[in-house]
């Protein structure tokens, strides 16, 4: 803490350099997300190009069994209501609370990768049978990735916002409002997803 | 929510080492991350040009006598990658770019320091991979391009580190981006408005939205391609049922505004230099934000004319065809600016101007060779051969790389607080220029006789022509000599330049030479005519 002291203390006596501006991280994260968009719509345009244009051969067709990735929609729009309400919660200063939902987005959010599994060991066709059966695993497991690194940071914050001690405060709000963003941003590319590649 | 600027600045200060060293520290300081990424840029530019010239002396004779076919394969392959990915992308955007954005908003440091001292910390070890790349067995010998399945049947390993590289180049790429749109929308101080920024800020916007909105697909493409290579998955692969052309499209995607991000920071430098050292206030500064704006726009929707003898359907050819020729209007209107900019100024012919009027030539004739290959029935007769690699170089070192010189010479005494030697800097411009149109020139009629690019060995009968191309490549190899002397000498003995030696009026002036850690003592100064040198001359008489 010396350090930041000592910042403080030049702060004081050079009252020039004590400015402030508005925080915009969120703004350099939704350009992020943008970007990561980006990739996903890469991976789409790939995927149907591919639909169109390069017809599978005969007995490669399978049709995808909707029960699970129904279920895993189901889990993920759920789990954005209940991280809203975490947030809203720790706006109250109910760091008991806010916690207590972040676990539980965060198990929603494990419940939904093993579901995710389930459904890969299950399925007749491994990632090099065909062109579909590896966009598949492409685009699938790519947003598992994504799945993956936000229930570890909804961990990570739920931890933080214990009641002594934690950084994560009404006062100290943009951790919890990032991940949030973020895990919207998921869910949105899983419905996204779900759409084009198990309804098409 | 408000957080304090300075106070991690500061504190990072006081840890931070002084001297020559801080330029080997992750320095948080904008202006110090700049001259990182130059010197790191240039240094690859030394390791490219070598290899550049390699390629000339193999071509200089019609056999494959200075080097075997396949390394040949390999060497141009590592000099497409370096001179793109590590000398122009990271010099004329993330230089210049961290060193001037931050004084043209009126900000003390980009909007997030720590990330864009990461996002040039990526560099030097994603580029001494793609060296170490061409070392290992098997080197990347699929051309800068990587089109499978030349790529995915040529001997891997080092296409596999290849890729790597290119990911990491292409996220330190994305977090520069993120940082440029987040300081020039947010950073801006009070009361400065969009429309007064100066031009180069715009020029970044431009190309960070660009690189935000394309790089990722390249990101995405490479993962793909590396799937191909290493679990044998059929993405891009005939053989397994997959399609080259998806590759090319969502590569191009990337590629074809990545050329945008080499190009549209050397318009905005140059529409800062030319109003200085012609004493007079950019013409046309509305149609100039319009026209880049325009160019972001139309860059995004024209990347299939890389592909028109790749089975394209009709309609995506008459498509891409009209919007390629629609670039050609915002341009055009650039040029015209800054041909109007110069008309009739009080002109003062220095290192910096040479340049500059340089670039405007050769783009132009750039920009000319690329509206008729815009062209289906001339691009089919062309595709692939060197009239394209004479477009190419025209626009990308006749442009950005003129561009990169001029903006030293005009930024040296900022940095440095010395002035460079004008007699080395005009030497260096005269061997630059004759050398690069003796070298380049000659390739379009050698591409128009059919000479096939990214091939070892040729017809006998284009040996003339490629030797005066060799000559040339010679003199531009041999200008690299009086500049570095120029700049090592003017470093240690240059004349003492003053804080603002061309009277200019663009706000990095408006400080001490070089700058203070904070950019300013005290509030930076409110420039709403960045430009107006015309006023200013006006007043005075």
């Amino acid at each position: 803490m010396t350090t930041l002291d000592s910042s403080k203390e030049i702060q004081k006596n050079n009252s020039v350099v004590n400015e402030k501006h508005e925080d915009f991280r969120i703004f350099g994260l939704i350009t992020f997300l943008i970007a990561d968009g980006m990739t996903f719509a890469g991976f789409f345009a790939a995927y149907l190009t591919y639909k169109a244009v390069n017809p599978l051969p005969d007995g490669a067709i399978y049709e995808l069994e909707l029960p699970i990735p129904t279920l895993n929609t189901i889990l993920l729009l759920v789990s954005s209501a209940t991280f809203h309400k975490a947030g809203k919660a720790l706006l109250k200063d109910n760091n008991s609370d806010s916690q207590k939902w972040l676990f539980f987005t965060a198990f929603l959010g494990i419940i939904f990768l093993i579901c995710q599994l389930f459904e890969y060991f299950h399925l007749p066709f491994g990632l090099t049978d065909n062109l579909f059966a590896s966009t598949f695993y492409a685009l699938t497991g790519f947003h598992g990735l994504h799945v993956t690194l936000g229930t570890l940071m909804i961990l990570i914050i739920a931890w933080q916002s214990r009641v002594n001690g934690g950084r994560v405060t009404s006062q100290n709000m943009f951790p919890l409002e990032a991940v949030e963003l973020y895990w919207h941003f998921v869910d949105g590319i899983w419905v996204i997803l779900f759409i084009i590649l198990y309804l098409l | 929510m408000t957080i304090s600027i300075d106070s991690q600045k500061t504190n990072n200060e006081s840890l931070q080492p002084k001297g020559w060293l801080r330029y080997f520290s992750f320095s948080l300081d904008h202006k110090v991350i700049g001259i990182q990424y130059l010197v790191c840029g240039f240094l690859f530019y030394l390791i490219g040009g070598t290899l550049a010239s390699a390629i000339r002396i193999e071509l200089a004779s019609p056999m494959s006598d200075f080097m075997p076919r396949d390394v040949y394969n390999q060497v141009l392959t590592l000099h497409g990658t370096i001179m793109i990915f590590l000398w122009i992308v990271p010099v004329v955007n993330g230089a210049f770019g961290n060193y001037l954005i931050p004084f043209y908003v009126g900000a003390r440091d980009m909007a997030f320091p720590r990330l864009n001292a990461v996002a040039f910390w990526l560099i030097p070890p994603s580029g001494l991979m793609l060296v170490a790349s061409y070392f290992v067995e098997g080197a990347a010998q699929a051309g800068w391009t990587a089109y499978p399945p030349l790529s995915i049947t040529t001997p891997q390993s080092g296409q596999i580190i290849w890729i790597l590289s290119v990911l990491l180049l292409g996220g330190s790429s994305i977090f520069g981006g993120i940082n440029f749109i987040a300081t020039i929308i947010k950073l801006r101080r009070p009361g400065l408005k969009l429309m007064q920024l100066p031009m180069y800020c715009w020029a970044m916007l431009g190309t960070s939205i660009l690189v935000v909105l394309s790089t990722p697909v390249l990101a995405g493409t490479l993962i793909l391609l590396s799937f191909d290579i290493i679990a044998k998955t059929g993405f891009f692969n005939p053989v397994l049922g997959g399609n080259v052309v998806v590759y090319q499209h969502l590569f191009w995607f990337y590629s074809h505004p990545a050329v945008y991000i080499m190009v549209l920071p050397a318009f905005g430098l140059v529409s800062e230099i030319l109003p200085v050292h012609a004493r007079k206030p950019l013409f046309g500064y509305t149609t100039m934000v319009f026209s880049i704006m325009g160019i972001v726009v139309l860059g995004l929707v024209v990347w299939a004319h890389h592909m028109f003898t790749s089975g394209t359907p009709p309609w995506m050819r008459l498509f891409f065809t009209i919007a390629t020729a629609f670039i050609a209007v915002p341009t055009g209107i650039k040029f015209f600016n800054w041909v109007a900019t110069l008309w009739g100024g009080k002109i003062s012919i220095n290192s910096a101007m040479l340049f500059s009027c340089g670039f405007i030539i050769n783009f132009v004739f750039g920009g000319i060779t690329g509206v008729a290959l815009a062209q289906v029935p001339f691009d089919i007769h062309v595709h692939d051969t060197y009239f394209v690699v004479a477009h190419f170089h025209y626009i990308v070192y006749g442009g950005t790389v003129f561009i990169i010189f001029s903006s030293i010479y005009h930024w040296f005494p900022k940095v440095t607080g010395k002035m460079l030697n004008e007699k080395l800097g005009i030497l260096h411009f005269i061997i630059t220029f004759i050398g690069f149109n003796l070298c380049f020139a000659p390739q379009h009629w050698l591409g128009l006789n059919g000479m096939p690019r990214r091939v070892a060995e040729y017809d006998p009968q284009f040996q003339f022509v490629n030797q005066i191309s060799s000559i040339g490549a010679l003199l531009m190899a041999i200008s690299t000599i009086p500049f570095l002397i120029n700049i090592f000498i003017s470093m240690r003995n240059g004349q003492v330049s003053g804080d603002n030696p061309w009277n200019a009026l663009t706000p990095e002036w408006l400080t001490s030479s070089p700058p203070p850690v904070e950019n300013w003592e005290g509030e930076a100064p409110l420039v709403e005519e960045p430009y107006g040198y015309g006023k200013q001359f006006y007043e005075q008489n």
